[in-house]
């Protein structure tokens, strides 16, 4: 069955300034993602996963080359259409959770509804169905403190799910988490992928993450080492 | 609408936090509304017992006449015009006539002024039907501040002397009819009140005087020669410069209880911009815009006005209610401000004042709100998600 890419990078070059001169993260990066993709950007520290996402999610422009996503040109949105491309289409889930500590679990599932100006009645059932995914319809009321990491991070994945995005961008999502607590929300991930057919990346160097991937992006100082896919879509 | 929503929750959900800002703020609201309403009813009751006491609806002076000047009232006097006859006949006229004059307490020498005033008027509320008594020496009545000053008291004699229209040094005795407890220290400080027909005599003045207070409802005529009309806005300015400059000193104060509400408002922001990077970072990860992230933390910290003025209502209003009531008592001593200053002021709190206090707390709260939201707008989000400081 043919597929529909839905992010296509090409010769991606992302600096930073540093003191007179430029830190390289990305050099020369050609790759892309299809539609329902379980994808990881694998390597370790400082190889650019990070920046990667970030560039994928319109949270930060290349420095040279092109990253299209969705058919938008990341490099030339605006700060408010950039917003309004991860408001409609990328749900992000990150390594420290990130979830509004005085929200409870509830009001921080609806969160990207309301900047969607759902209707009360749609918000209402579309949490309820993302806080069924997640399995978390005993703690509705709690807030973030009240919650366990897994509990969290199950939160943070309803949050990026619940508006049914095409793309979950997910940064080192199980760094703070035990074992099981990791299997259950890659779990949860791998079904929602399935299910919803939404598009996941990750960026990670967990081999509890790794051995779920269905493609595996190695990346090496800045550079595509290896694209290896391990399970076709 | 949805920065309402946002910051509503997030002000609800930070809790303590929120409501001692809340609580300082509302203090300034209280104040502020307080002491300006202690200010506008100083400000009515000066006014009112000012005219009731003093001028009336208005006054013709001779033209000479000059209030801060005594040297001036020997010659400040003219004969009463006649156009007025009719209406001081009908008790709608006052007319006063006024002297220099040299007392002698307790054999020390003080000046004063003499005032000569009809017996029967009913326009001032000086209680000079008191003056109509058969005595031999001259009727007097003054003021508890004029009494308290020269330890005169009633049924006390007192020389005093004057110098009549020729020039020519006179003495005579005033016995004190009565001392009148009166707020207007301009009918009260350094004057003895007496029946206009014996200062008429005294001074060797048929028929004139100084002033005509007027106590109709309409002016007169304001074109009589040798006589100048001088309206209520004119005879109550001074009083209104007193208060307004009385006003801004207080002002102080609560600017100053304004500055720290707003100190911890900012402070606030300030604090809420570094420890709420990761925050900030998560809503531009979801889809907010910078400009909505900033709008959010402003309306937030105006938000606090608003919960401020609520809480501020809460326990305000049954305080300077039962305020507005019972009044301010002013400390003994302090009633010799040059001004009408009653016992007890009562505040006034008009809604124009509530509500201009309102609009200016919350105008000063949203811009020291907006200050230091507008840093957000120049963090980079992929620092703040991982809530670097910047």
């Amino acid at each position: 069955m043919e597929q529909s890419k839905i992010i296509t990078i090409k010769n991606l070059v992302k600096k930073f300034p540093v003191g007179k001169g430029f830190f390289i993260a990305l050099n020369g990066i050609n790759t892309g993602f299809e539609q329902g993709e379980f994808a990881g950007l694998v390597g370790p520290s400082g190889s650019g996963k990070t920046t990667l996402l970030n560039i994928i999610g319109s949270l930060d422009s290349p420095s040279e080359g092109s990253a299209e996503v969705l058919g938008y040109s990341v490099g030339s949105l605006t700060h408010k259409q950039a917003a309004m491309l991860r408001r409609q289409h990328i749900g992000f889930i990150f390594q420290t959770f990130n979830l509004l500590p005085v929200y409870t679990v509830f009001e921080n599932i609806e969160f990207p509804l309301l900047l969607m100006n759902m209707t009360a009645t749609e918000r209402t059932k579309a949490v309820h169905d993302a806080i069924e995914w997640v399995g978390l319809g005993d703690k509705i009321k709690s807030r973030p403190a009240m919650l366990s990491g897994g509990e969290c991070q199950r939160v943070a994945i309803a949050r990026a799910m619940v508006k049914k995005p095409e793309i979950v961008l997910a940064d080192e999502p199980t760094a703070n988490l035990d074992a099981e607590n990791s299997h259950h929300i890659l779990q949860t991930m791998e079904k929602l992928n399935k299910e919803l057919k939404t598009t996941f990346i990750f960026a990670t160097h967990d081999e509890k993450v790794i051995n779920y991937l269905h493609r595996k992006i190695q990346l090496f100082d800045g550079k595509i080492a290896k694209d290896e896919l391990i399970k076709s879509i | 609408m949805i920065a309402l929503k946002l910051a509503y929750r997030n002000l609800v959900g930070a809790g303590i936090r929120t409501w001692l800002n809340v609580f300082v703020l509302s203090i300034a609201y209280v104040l502020i509304i307080y002491f300006n309403g202690l200010m506008s009813g100083w400000n009515r009751e000066a006014r009112r017992d000012t005219i009731n006491w003093e001028i009336a609806n208005g006054q013709y002076w001779q033209k000479d006449y000059d209030p801060y000047d005594p040297f001036s009232f020997n010659d400040s006097h003219s004969a009463i015009p006649s156009v007025f006859n009719s209406k001081i006949d009908e008790g709608k006229i006052v007319p006063i006539l006024i002297s220099e004059a040299t007392i002698y307490p307790e054999g020390r020498i003080q000046s004063i002024v003499l005032k000569g005033i009809s017996t029967n008027q009913k326009i001032l509320k000086l209680p000079t039907y008191e003056l109509n008594v058969e005595i031999a020496e001259i009727p007097g009545i003054i003021g508890k501040r004029f009494s308290k000053n020269t330890n005169l008291k009633k049924d006390d004699l007192v020389t005093v002397r004057w110098r009549d229209a020729n020039g020519t040094f006179d003495a005579a005795e005033i016995r004190i009819i009565s001392v009148f407890n009166c707020n207007v220290p301009t009918v009260d400080n350094g004057q003895i009140w007496i029946p206009l027909d014996d200062l008429q005599k005294m001074k060797q003045m048929p028929d004139e005087a100084t002033i005509l207070v007027n106590g109709d409802e309409l002016k007169v005529n304001s074109e009589i020669v040798g006589w100048v009309y001088k309206d209520i806005e004119f005879l109550v300015m001074d009083i209104t410069k007193i208060i307004k400059t009385k006003r801004i000193g207080s002002s102080f104060f609560y600017i100053i209880i304004l500055a720290l509400a707003m100190l911890a408002i900012f402070d606030t922001q300030v604090l809420s911009i570094f420890k709420r990077q990761k925050e900030i970072g998560t809503y531009v990860a979801m889809g907010m815009t910078r400009k909505q992230v900033v709008t959010l933390f402003t309306v937030e910290g105006a938000f606090h006005a608003v919960l401020a003025a609520i809480v501020g209502a809460i326990y305000g209003i049954p305080i300077l209610a039962y305020v507005a009531k019972i009044g301010f008592k002013i400390p003994e001593g302090s009633d010799d401000m040059g001004l009408a200053m009653a016992d007890v002021i009562y505040p006034f709190f008009s809604l124009m004042l509530i509500v201009s206090t309102i609009i200016l707390v919350f105008l000063i709260t949203t811009i020291v709100s907006y200050l230091p939201a507008r840093k957000i707008s120049k963090m980079e989000p992929t620092d703040a998600i991982k809530g670097k400081i910047q």
